[in-house]
């Protein structure tokens, strides 16, 4: 396989509050390979959505990147000065939000909105070029031109994702980072939504991260999983080998209370809850609700370690499996 | 099934009109169409009621819950007629039949602790008992649904997670001891792994207290997992309707097969097959006339646009309103509920 189009090493953003920083993510190291379909899960507060939005350097205060890498094809986006990386964001590392319903300006038309994000990359182009670019790209999400000449309110929820999808790819980027863009939808719609978006990255060539908590969406989406807990990614791996073999136990837990047609009436949530990121304990920060916590997990903090090709965890229960 | 039901929609209609500003026509929306469901007490019914949205699973709700009432039709509560229940007799009704909303977070006035919205129906329904009664029924009904009462007492809402703060609303619910519990899609703005503990403990309640639920929900998989039996709707009219085993298993209806087809499966190895899903209902509650899924049904024939299908009875345990399967008798909508619907 070629060199990654991104690597992430060492990420952390903490969010400066009076009480101290919460550490919302903590040494978060990946690689996304070209082409490749990454879906990133956690619970809420889990630091999932600030992971993502870090690589895009758009953490607001009081949240701050306080340190680690974001190579983009090797260059590091966070050496770049704010001018540099605003060229960078959709052009080439773009973002489909989460709520496309409030992403969107209420009394600007859909057409305007991509003229918008196009000018402000590209002056060159004639209003002959846009409106023939603009044409081909909601055309290519599955929506008819006339929506170009509507306002965001006279779309339904399904048809304004797909605006903001088109917007997401309207610069041709590398890296496309979807945070939660079917969580408002229907079924029917979400997948829809889902089937139109993997359709465009494999266009475009581009590698995409799906964040969501849905499991079910990741095991029809991607290729690879990383999973989150309290700020930090726990396991990562093909997503055929995390939901075959879980192999840390808050990946296992998961996968076992996700409901499923299989069998009825079995509910198994994980016990306890997910610590505070302000007072964080020392050790595994899922020690306490862990069933296989071992003798010194209350105090040493568990790295994400490969213990199989291609398949990265942060439990020392596998350590040995390495060998 | 002899006995009365708990609660009964029959026949219930539910248009709403939206007057004309200048220069536009005022328009009507047929949120629930025909539709009729039966919960029954003994045994207590538990029934999903699903669709997407704008299915009208909402509105037909709250006209069981006596919020709205129907532009036709009737809502019976115990063999009464729900206009007719009023004064005392309100509150009773009010006290039997608890909801639960799909927002944990708006439910609660910020201001106050997470006490006041328990200590608050406990002294409008019995005001007699004392302060150290109400404390033992919070501490009973917190019990119930799995929190720990020195995390939940004392703090206010922010301080609880939603999962917390939906089951502190199931706790609610259960303290009065209803009769039945209507649950407006109680877990959707839940994470998923805490979705679990709260349908657990809705089934807890079910299953302990005798108490019926009516589901409302676009998760199939959760209505799969919870109810006994499962009644479809498509832009306000019930679809298909029957035990939820072979609605969910071996859907009939061309619409619920699409929904079924579409969940996402929590397995890799079984991906969506490439089917083209058809474009989406918003926008199309206008066609008055025929089968309200015939301008995105891939099977559609000439009858389904002009009128629309009764539910035909293809089994002993289910109804399906569609033209495919016509060979099968026809049944009143007003008879469905009590062919199937608490079994």
């Amino acid at each position: 396989m070629s060199a990654p189009v991104l690597q992430v090493r060492n990420l952390c953003v903490h969010y400066e509050t009076d009480a101290g920083p919460v550490k919302a993510a903590e040494n978060v190291t990946f690689d996304l390979a070209r082409s490749e379909r990454m879906g990133l899960v956690g619970e809420s507060g889990s630091g999932k959505s600030t992971t993502v939005l870090a690589l895009l350097r758009m953490v607001t205060p009081p949240g701050r990147i306080r340190g680690g890498q974001v190579l983009l094809d090797g260059a590091d986006l966070m050496a770049l000065s704010p001018e540099q990386m605003r060229r960078m964001r959709g052009s080439a590392i773009s973002l489909i939000p989460q709520a496309a319903m409030n992403s969107l300006n209420p009394v600007m038309r859909v057409r305007d909105h991509f003229y918008d994000t196009i000018l402000a990359h590209d002056r060159t182009m004639s209003r002959a070029q846009l409106a023939a670019h603009t044409g081909e790209l909601v055309e290519a999400v599955g929506l008819r031109p006339n929506v170009l000449r509507m306002y965001p309110h006279e779309l339904s929820g399904g048809m304004k994702q797909r605006v903001c999808i088109a917007m997401g790819i309207c610069l041709r980027p590398k890296v496309i980072i979807a945070d939660e863009p079917t969580s408002a939808l229907d079924v029917v719609v979400q997948r829809q939504v889902m089937e139109t978006l993997g359709r465009i990255q494999r266009q475009l060539e581009a590698s995409i991260i799906l964040v969501g908590h849905d499991m079910g969406l990741m095991a029809q989406f991607v290729d690879k999983i990383g999973i989150m807990y309290a700020g930090r990614l726990v396991e990562l791996g093909p997503v055929t080998e995390v939901f075959g073999l879980p192999l840390h136990p808050y990946t296992r837990l998961l996968i076992n209370t996700l409901p499923s047609l299989d069998a009825k009436a079995v509910f198994k949530g994980i016990p306890g809850q997910t610590p505070s990121l302000l007072n964080a304990p020392a050790g595994c920060a899922f020690h306490e609700r862990c069933p296989d916590a071992v003798g010194d997990c209350w105090k040493a903090q568990h790295v994400l370690t490969e213990v199989l090709p291609g398949r990265w965890v942060a439990c020392p229960c596998h350590a040995g499996a390495a060998a | 099934m002899n006995a009365t039901p708990l609660l009964e929609a029959r026949n219930v209609t539910k248009v709403f009109a939206s007057r004309g500003t200048i220069g536009a026509r005022g328009t009507t929306t047929v949120a629930v169409n025909q539709a009729s469901l039966a919960i029954h007490a003994t045994p207590p019914s538990i029934v999903a009621i699903a669709g997407e949205s704008g299915s009208g699973k909402t509105t037909l709700s709250r006209l069981l819950l006596g919020l709205i009432s129907p532009t036709s039709g009737e809502v019976f509560y115990r063999g009464r007629p729900m206009e007719a229940i009023k004064g005392a007799e309100r509150m009773a009704f009010r006290r039997d039949v608890q909801a639960i909303f799909q927002d944990p977070f708006e439910v609660y006035n910020p201001f106050y602790r997470v006490d006041h919205a328990l200590e608050v129906p406990i002294r409008r329904f019995e005001p007699h008992k004392s302060a150290a009664e109400r404390r033992a029924l919070i501490e009973q009904a917190l019990d119930v649904v799995g929190l720990r009462v020195d995390e939940t007492l004392g703090r206010y809402p922010h301080q609880l997670s939603g999962g917390q703060r939906q089951r502190v609303m199931v706790a609610r619910a259960l303290m009065l001891n209803p009769s039945i519990i209507v649950a407006d899609e109680p877990v959707s703005m839940v994470d998923a792994s805490l979705r679990a503990s709260i349908l657990e403990s809705l089934l807890n309640a079910h299953d302990q207290r005798d108490i019926a639920i009516i589901y409302i929900t676009h998760d199939l998989t959760t209505a799969y997992q919870v109810c006994t039996s499962i009644l479809m709707m498509y832009s306000g009219a019930m679809v298909e309707v029957g035990s939820v085993e072979p609605v969910i298993k071996d859907p009939l209806h061309p619409y619920t097969q699409l929904l079924v087809g579409s969940i996402p499966l929590p397995d890799p190895t079984r991906r969506w097959a490439a089917v083209q899903a058809s474009s989406s209902a918003a926008g199309q509650h206008s066609t008055t006339q025929g089968c309200p899924y015939a301008p995105r049904c891939p099977q559609v024939m000439d009858i389904c646009r002009t009128e629309a299908p009764p539910l035909y009875a293809v089994s002993a345990n289910r109804a399906v309103a569609c033209y495919l399967y016509r060979g099968a008798p026809a049944v009143a909508t007003e008879d469905v509920s009590a062919l199937y619907i608490g079994a």
